[in-house]
């Protein structure tokens, strides 16, 4: 039987905290079958080593935020033959999109001591606002199982099961007590995208939403239940605004308890 | 019925039944307090269960209550229903392996623990006749539901009240045990602790009864389990007119209200994963790094999510208003059709469960007085 030749995997990182590409370090026990069945060329992450492109699967961290990334992103879109992008950042453009709505200038003159010297856009957007991404996988940062489970499927080649149902769905799966239901605690894993694995909620706290809209979340309804169970306008207003800022539904539900 | 079907059963007599259903080999479950809730878990005997608590339900809110007794049955049905053991929310179905020679598939071996269900509601065996009605019968039996259902011994009880969401009395499946027990209890008030009238159902019941420590019945234990049931019987948090319900939604696709409930319901699917009869499934598959192994796992699907009815080019119940829609109409109406019972056995769960709400006997009322009110001039 001839050996085949090993996929050429890279690893990018845009603007983002890297949590996301540890994950594929974190992956512990499976760490040598994955090195095993891929040839990891560019993964500045984990070794200097730098095989050139171009590659069969780009992993894609971070978000855009410079005019330089933007650029940076179409040169790795030219070299891969599938564009995978990983995280919140990459897929939503992350917590610092908070930026969008606000003005980057005045965040530049107070955090840096010579603002000059920065040059960034008004802007931090996901990845397929600049280049067509083949697969986009939620999360911040992106759970390890889902991870690997993308690679098994693009080793194997089919689609990787990351369903985009709510957080609820995985929640009653596991078995939780509803932490809304029994004990009021405000919890937005109605509208938020599965994959995860109910984390907080396991764990008696209200979800996050680390993993952006599900697919079709009614985030006004649940607005009205985040506030008979407590919150305030402005409490509902940050609940959304956080790694998934920018994601239409939530960007649009926190305008909507704007101050 | 003679006098060695039933008997008089105290809290010690209840712990010997817990105990000898696992000498027997059974594992057994039962209701227990977790996360501020009452689950099904494991129970090593009686102190495993809820003495003294109970359950304060409505749509939405559930809170768990002390109550001014001891009783061990004194609440309703809570999140978790015996379907969770009868049919899992994931399990695999085939394992493959491919190696030089050769590709093998290996199906899931039949189950081979026997599972004994202590405080089984009149409303749960309701559902489990009807998931019996899908998975049991038939071309196309499932032989995996049918061993861990044949294996199973069932203690019912008889509730003694009903919860605020309850409504099994609209649903005429309880809240007395009638059938599809081997076991079932009623607890009364006698001194200090309560007993348990213990009644068997089936010739396994018999004989495991025939084991126990017990007294015989007296008159008024009788009297005191008829109207303990009576009284739940005559408390029910909600009720649901279902005379004419399938054509009553079969013919109004079209009514308002879906839109109105559409503008509420967040397609969690929480509802679909609380509800002891929904039964649908999809199947994921997945395969090693090394291209050397794959399985597929069966899992709890929900009709809420777009997946369920995404055929060539999309999903064909792309709305909320269609996908509540779809759900409620196969529960009350289309559910005849197709199994020859309702799907609802009036349980309360979803509308407890339900994050804003959604109580699915006012929604039926809404249509229903709506049109009674529209051919009335
Ligand atoms: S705890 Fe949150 S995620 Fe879990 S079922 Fe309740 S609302 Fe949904
Ligand atoms: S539809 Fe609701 S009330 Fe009826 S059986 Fe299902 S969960 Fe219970
Ligand atoms: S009816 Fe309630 S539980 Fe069901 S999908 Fe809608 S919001 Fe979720």
């Amino acid at each position: 039987m001839a050996t085949r030749r090993k996929p050429k995997l890279a690893v990018w990182k845009f603007a983002s905290c890297d949590g996301c590409q540890l994950s594929l370090l974190d992956c512990e026990d499976e760490l040598l079958a994955i090195a095993g069945a891929v040839e990891i060329a560019y993964f500045a992450e984990a070794t200097s080593a730098f095989v050139k492109g171009p590659y069969d699967l780009s992993l894609v961290e971070g978000s855009i935020t410079t005019a330089h990334d933007a650029e940076r992103i179409r040169n790795v879109r030219a070299k891969s033959k599938a564009l995978v992008t990983i995280g919140a950042c990459a897929t939503a453009g992350g917590v610092q999109a908070l930026r969008n709505f606000a003005d980057v200038e005045a965040f530049t003159s107070v955090v840096y001591a010579h603002p000059e010297y920065i040059s960034t856009l008004g802007t931090s957007t996901p990845i397929a606002a600049h280049v067509p991404v083949d697969f986009e996988l939620r999360g911040c940062p992106i759970d390890k199982g889902q991870l690997i489970e993308v690679l098994s499927a693009f080793l194997a080649g089919r689609k990787p099961v990351t369903p985009a149902h709510s957080v609820c769905l995985d929640c009653k799966l596991k078995g939780n007590v509803c932490v809304t239901v029994a004990h009021g605690t405000p919890c937005i894993g109605p509208v938020t995208h599965a994959g995860c694995g109910a984390i907080c909620p396991s764990y008696d706290r209200g979800c996050y939403g680390c993993f952006g809209p599900m697919e079709t979340p009614n985030a006004a309804a649940l607005s009205r239940e985040l506030a008979r169970h407590g919150m305030s306008r402005d409490q509902i207003h940050r609940v959304y605004r956080t790694f998934n800022t920018a994601a239409e539904p939530f960007r649009e539900e926190a305008e909507r308890h704007g101050s | 019925m003679t006098s060695s079907d039933r008997a008089v059963l105290t809290r010690d007599g209840l712990d010997a039944l817990i105990a000898t259903l696992a000498a027997d080999g059974y594992r057994v479950y039962g209701p227990t307090v977790r996360d501020g809730a009452i689950v099904y878990d494991d129970i090593a005997g009686v102190a495993d269960l809820p003495a003294g608590w109970t359950d304060e339900q409505d749509a939405g809110s559930y809170r768990l209550k002390r109550r001014d007794d001891d009783a061990l049955f004194g609440y309703v049905v809570g999140p978790h229903s015996w379907k969770k053991y009868l049919h899992p929310p994931r399990r695999r179905l085939w394992r493959a392996a491919k190696t030089e020679e050769a590709l093998t598939f290996t199906a899931e071996p039949e189950p081979a623990e026997r599972f004994a269900f202590i405080g089984v509601r009149s409303c749960e065996i309701a559902a489990m006749a009807i998931q019996d009605k899908v998975f049991a019968v038939g071309d196309y039996a499932d032989p995996q539901y049918r061993a861990r259902r044949d294996g199973a011994f069932v203690v019912a009880v008889n509730c003694g009240e009903a919860g605020g969401t309850c409504f099994c009395v609209s649903m005429k499946t309880g809240p007395h045990v009638m059938s599809g027990f081997d076991l079932s209890l009623t607890e009364i008030e006698r001194g200090d602790l309560p007993v348990y009238l213990i009644e068997a159902g089936s010739d396994a019941g018999r004989d495991l009864l025939a084991r126990l420590p017990c007294r015989p019945v007296e008159a008024n234990d009788i009297t005191a389990a008829d109207a303990a049931v009576a009284h739940a019987a005559a408390q029910m948090g909600r009720t649901l007119e279902t005379d004419g319900i399938r054509d009553l939604l079969v013919n109004n696709p079209d009514h308002p209200r879906w839109d109105e409930v559409a503008a509420r319901c967040l397609t969690c699917g929480n509802c679909t994963m609380v509800c002891p009869t929904c039964f649908c499934t999809t199947t994921e598959d997945s395969s090693d790094l090394d291209g050397g192994g794959a399985e597929r796992t069966q899992r709890w699907d929900s009709c809420f999510t777009l997946d369920f009815s995404y055929i060539h080019g999309g999903s064909v119940r792309s709305s909320s208003k269609a996908r509540y829609r779809q759900w409620m109409t196969h529960k009350l109406a289309t559910w005849w059709d197709q199994f020859d019972t309702s799907g609802c056995v009036g349980c309360g769960r979803c509308i407890t469960w339900c994050p804003v709400g959604i109580d699915i006997t006012e929604e039926a009322r809404a249509i229903r007085s709506d049109l009674t009110r529209e051919t009335k001039p």
